[in-house]
């Protein structure tokens, strides 16, 4: 990297790092708010079921609501250790 | 039909109550009866900003409890033949507000012919800002070019969306954004975040946008909504802002940096 790009870098533009920040954020936090009340719960249940066969954490599953017009697809994901 | 209208943000200090005063001026101004109510319970301050402090004798809070008449308690605006104020209480007791209350005090002011109710919402997503948006059918949502400023404006969305009475009737709250404190100067040199971002992140429709201007704190210092300096590019802005809502189209102004000819650059300093 030469002199010339470090100047360039500093003078990067703060109002679009701002935008995709945003935009991330909210997409994330209207996502989550979007699911139903139950997930968290579901999630805690399907947890426990699996941990009777394999050790896992909570971080290993993940559980998502998505919705697509009149239908709704539950997705399940869960990482099993090696 | 009474328009009940919540101006709200989630963030503090956005100017929700400079908004409040300017629009509910400017809606009396334009010949509708209006009355606009400090819903920020123990921190009351719209009373200061429409320079009637000294004339507050009963509360909002007082009439949800019967201590006293909706009439005793509104206080007539000086400047504006169709404009009252309901200040808000200084009791620290935050569920001094309940849903029933605030309701009646509503229909009464509906029963007495008024034709807009502005709600001043409190900062936060706490008790006093749902009750400030419960009963609206139209929002105004104040933002700030800011990061916190428009992910707060986002929660506060998903709130009216899901929460008020509107959104538990099956119904929708009539959504406006209004951006405060935009600085076409940053915006250009990269440092702001431009109103068309703002806009296409919180995807809602565009009432105004108010520069940040000088005259604001001026304006507040002496108690005079910002709406009655009609000189000022802030004060023509909430102009606008309050014909759009009235339903007229009008061209948003002040979004980019004036061009100054020669003489007015000379003397820029004299102003």
């Amino acid at each position: 990297m030469s002199i010339f790009d470090y100047f360039k870098n500093t003078k990067k533009n703060t109002a679009s790092i701002a935008k995709e920040r945003l935009q991330v954020i909210v997409a994330h936090e209207r996502n989550k708010r979007n699911q139903p009340d139950y997930l968290p719960a579901l999630q805690q249940e399907i947890l426990e079921v699996i941990r009777k066969y394999v050790n896992i954490d909570q971080e290993h599953i993940d559980v998502q609501l998505e919705n697509n017009g009149d239908c709704s697809i539950l997705e399940l994901n869960v990482t099993l250790p090696d | 039909m009474a328009k009940i209208i919540v101006v709200t943000s989630g963030k503090g200090g956005v100017g929700k109550t400079t908004t409040s005063a300017a629009i509910s001026s400017g809606l009396a101004m334009r010949g509708h009866k209006t009355a606009v109510i400090d819903f920020d319970i123990g921190l009351r301050n719209l009373d200061l900003i429409m320079n009637c402090e000294r004339r507050v004798v009963y509360d909002f809070v007082n009439v949800i409890n019967g201590e006293a008449t909706l009439k005793q308690a509104l206080i007539k605006d000086k400047r504006c033949e169709q404009l009252y104020i309901l200040p808000a209480s200084q009791t620290r007791d935050k569920d001094a507000l309940t849903k029933e209350g605030v309701e009646r005090v509503l229909n009464e002011l509906i029963e007495h012919g008024f034709e807009y109710i502005i709600c001043d919402s409190p900062a936060g997503i706490e008790h006093g800002a749902f009750m400030a948006l419960y009963f609206a059918d139209t929002a105004i949502v104040v933002s700030n070019p800011e990061v916190s400023s428009v992910r707060d404006s986002d929660r506060i969305l998903g709130i009216l969306q899901s929460k008020s009475r509107r959104a538990e009737q099956g119904l929708t709250v009539k959504e406006y954004l209004l951006v405060t404190r935009y600085n076409p100067g940053r915006v250009e040199s990269g440092d702001m975040l431009g109103v068309d971002d703002v806009q296409e992140i919180l995807s809602t429709t565009l009432l105004g946008v108010i520069p940040d201007s000088e005259s604001v704190l001026k304006a507040s210092n002496q108690g005079l909504p910002i709406i009655h300096d009609k000189e000022s590019d802030a004060g023509q802005a909430y102009a606008d802002a309050v014909a759009r809502l009235l339903g007229e189209e009008v061209d948003h102004r002040f979004l980019s940096v004036e061009s100054k000819g020669f003489f007015q650059r000379l003397f820029r300093r004299s102003a």
